[in-house]
């Protein structure tokens, strides 16, 4: 089941970014989303989240000096919701056309306002039939944790598989032969893989 | 990569054999290095083991020789991962962490229909197979396309590691030239020797005669930790094989059925026969020219029956006369008095064993000659030569006289020598007999099969004509560089007889064989294994023959 959460808001060849539309709703990093070019789905997987004013000039200020509870301070100014924003950045990392899967960068950024949705379990299957999408995350040149994306998208995809380790096993050799000759790296990756 | 298929290991054409890897690299002369898959455990794998490598028109045909482990980056050698972590253990095994299979390509087996057609058989390698060519272990059906069925000629020797095929030996070729039987002490090459002698015996057209040292082969022979021991040929081919034996006496203690007593006449010996003996008669060059001179004096036919007689005073006068200077001849005379000692050495023989021997021979009865008591090598090395040379004069006669007539070719012959190297050893080879046939009597239908301990002591020039070797483990460096000389790819099979086990286990390589193979011999000893050579007991015979004569009656 796939559930609609948010925006296009910039788009190049490697990455998109959107808008949440719910404050603080971000999907969570390292998690497939889905969004468009108008004809190709293009997958993407979150790696970097920021929540912060709407206007880049004009920084939040502390406003809970009195109040008891954080809720409380949502609940006294009810205005912030509409003057922050919750954003997030996703790596390309393949699309579909015509029910095929392709684990390449697609032809053509996704559309500014184009939805993006969060994919569900059976989405999740599909995409990560293949492995090929790991070597597109540990070779980018995106100043993000890619390690750590590598392992986040891994456990994710063995979940939405109902924890079947020998898809983890899968991924992990995969990762080995992608990093046949940095082993120190391959092994802070499993490490986080393993949890 | 296909997650769910990650694990699926291929089964290969028609899925009879394992895929192992793919070839990564090598050559022709080093041979190939092959990526074992993910999946295959190293521990399976064994040196001396066949695989076959699909190229793209041709199959090949190799064997394993060595294993080696590595790493894709070798900072994991400093550092290793924790495989204590099943999830580490498995992601590493086959992917950074890796074994390699050293393959050395033996044989190309031609593909296709139009090969099929020509009816060709497996061919020598000439080239290697391509880059990441898929590597599979060998299938049964692939070991006995190279090794033959068993046929007319080709002969069930034993079965390779880990399969139950049967390896043959092509016997014709076998016995084309000579051949030998290698291994240490216990390792089995008298039993080897046996199951030779009875391939022999069964499916080739050639004769053996046996020098049997120690009464191994003709009657009944030992076998370590079984009290009953063995049958031996005449036991199981009563006809086939006829025993001669130099001690009646020690023939009729152990209830042997002996067809021959052999004699050796006085007459019969020769200069050349002594030589042979210079080391356990402890005989000078001087010595040896004293001999000549004797020869000389006496005529060659009286020269030692005459000599032995002589007094003292007599022995002193004639010293005067051909050897004034020294006490040469009283020493000779005391080393050769010992032969006096051997009670078959006779002045004149009463019969002549040696047209005993042809006559059976001829007949195609194999001849087994038992030493009975008479074990030390003086006797040995003096009947087998005696006998030997004037074997040779005669089939070096018939051979010439059949290249007139093409009726008189002589039955080709295999003599079968044990401690060979006491008569091919560098020092005596030139001079011996059978240093002649090792090196040239296949033209004149004899070869030797030697059956050695240190094939070390035989000369170089004459193990370079050793055309099938079979070999038990050896140990020590010099006598595995002796076995190994000459041969393509000698270090890898070093490696391979090296592992071999102590018992019932032989390399075998040479003319007989396409490809060198290690082998597990088989059985020889059991009631189940006489039946497999086609003995059967008299009490089943008369079953049969009674069963027969009720079918006859009806």
């Amino acid at each position: 089941m796939c559930t609609k959460i948010g925006e296009v808001v910039e788009a190049n060849t490697i990455s998109f970014a959107a808008q949440s539309y719910e404050l603080h709703q971000a999907p969570p990093f390292g998690s497939l989303v889905r969004a468009s070019d108008g004809e190709a789905d293009i997958f993407g997987l979150v790696y970097s989240v920021v929540t912060a004013s709407i206007d880049t000039g004009r920084r939040p200020i502390a406003r809970g000096r009195d109040e008891q509870d954080e809720e409380d301070i949502y609940r006294n100014n009810p205005q912030l919701p509409k003057l922050l924003r919750t954003d997030f950045d996703s790596l390309i990392v393949g699309f579909r056309q015509a029910g095929t899967v392709r684990q390449y960068l697609p032809p053509r950024p996704p559309r500014l306002h184009g939805f993006v949705y969060l994919s569900g379990n059976a989405e999740i299957v599909e995409f990560t039939q293949s492995l090929d999408f790991l070597n597109t995350i540990v070779s980018c040149s995106l100043g993000a944790p890619l390690d750590e994306l590598a392992a986040a998208c891994v456990r994710l995809a063995e979940e939405a598989r109902g924890g079947d380790y020998s898809f983890r096993v899968a991924a992990g050799r995969e990762l080995a032969m992608l990093l046949s000759t940095n082993q120190q790296r391959l092994k802070a990756i499993l490490r986080r893989i393993r949890q | 990569m296909n997650a769910d298929r990650f694990f699926a290991i291929d089964d290969g054409p028609g899925g009879t054999s394992r895929q192992l890897g793919i070839v990564v690299s090598g050559s022709l002369t080093e041979g190939l290095e092959v990526r074992l898959a993910s999946g295959v455990s190293v521990e399976d794998m064994a040196v001396g083991r066949y695989v076959t490598i699909e190229g793209k028109r041709q199959c090949f045909f190799g064997m394993v020789t060595d294993i080696r482990l590595e790493t894709t980056d070798k900072q994991m050698v400093g550092n290793p991962p924790d495989v204590s972590d099943s999830f580490v253990a498995d992601v590493i095994e086959g992917t950074s962490t890796f074994a390699l299979l050293h393959v050395l390509p033996m044989l190309t087996i031609p593909r296709g229909a139009a090969a099929q057609l020509r009816n060709e058989g497996p061919q020598p390698v000439k080239t290697i197979p391509a880059h990441y060519s898929r590597v599979h272990e060998a299938s049964e059906e692939d070991v006995s396309a190279v090794f033959g069925a068993e046929d007319s000629s080709h002969y069930f020797i034993g079965t390779p590691l880990d399969m139950e095929t049967k390896v043959c030996l092509n016997l014709e070729r076998f016995v084309e030239r000579s051949s030998g039987i290698f291994g240490k002490s216990g390792t089995g090459k008298t039993f080897l020797t046996r199951i030779l002698l009875i391939g022999m015996v069964q499916k080739s057209k050639a004769v053996s005669l046996v020098f049997d040292m120690h009464n191994e082969y003709g009657w009944k022979g030992s076998w370590e930790g079984h009290g009953d021991g063995v049958k031996g040929l005449k036991q199981l081919f009563g006809q086939k094989v006829a025993v001669f034996t130099l001690d009646e006496e020690s023939s009729r203690r152990r209830q042997v059925q002996t067809d021959h007593v052999v004699e050796i006449g006085y007459d019969q010996i020769e200069p050349e026969d002594i030589e042979m003996l210079k080391e356990p008669l402890m005989l000078s060059p001087r010595a040896m020219d004293a001999v000549h001179a004797l020869v000389k004096h006496f005529g060659e036919r009286h020269w030692l029956e005459e000599f032995l007689k002589l007094e003292a005073k007599d022995r002193d006068e004639l010293a005067e006369e051909i050897d004034p200077a020294s006490g040469t001849l009283r020493a000779l005379s005391m080393s050769l008095s010992r032969l006096k000692r051997l009670p078959f050495l006779t002045a004149h023989a009463r019969q002549d064993c040696l047209k005993a021997i042809l006559e059976y021979l001829d007949r195609g009865t194999n001849v087994v000659l038992e030493f009975g008591r008479y074990q030390d090598l003086t006797a040995y090395v003096l009947v087998a030569n005696v006998l030997t040379r004037r074997l040779h004069e005669h089939y070096v006669e018939r051979k010439e006289k059949a290249m007139g007539d093409k009726a008189q070719e002589p039955r080709p012959l295999v003599i079968a020598i044990e401690e060979a190297h006491k008569f091919l050893n560098p020092e005596v080879s030139r001079q011996t007999i059978f240093g002649t046939i090792a090196r040239e009597m296949r033209k004149y239908n004899v070869t030797l099969l030697v059956i050695d301990q240190r094939p070390s002591g035989i000369d170089d020039e004459i193990m370079s004509q050793i055309g099938t070797r079979i070999t038990c483990l050896l140990d020590d460096e010099r006598d595995v560089d002796s076995v190994l000389m000459g041969v393509s790819g000698k270090n890898e099979l070093k490696s391979v007889l090296a592992k071999l086990e102590t018992k019932q286990q032989a390399l075998i390589f040479g003319h007989a064989v396409p490809m060198p193979v290690v082998v597990r011999t088989r059985d020889y000893g059991t009631a189940e294994s006489y039946r497999e050579f086609g003995f059967r007991e008299a009490a089943e015979i008369h079953t049969l023959v009674n069963e027969d004569l009720k079918l006859w009656d009806r």
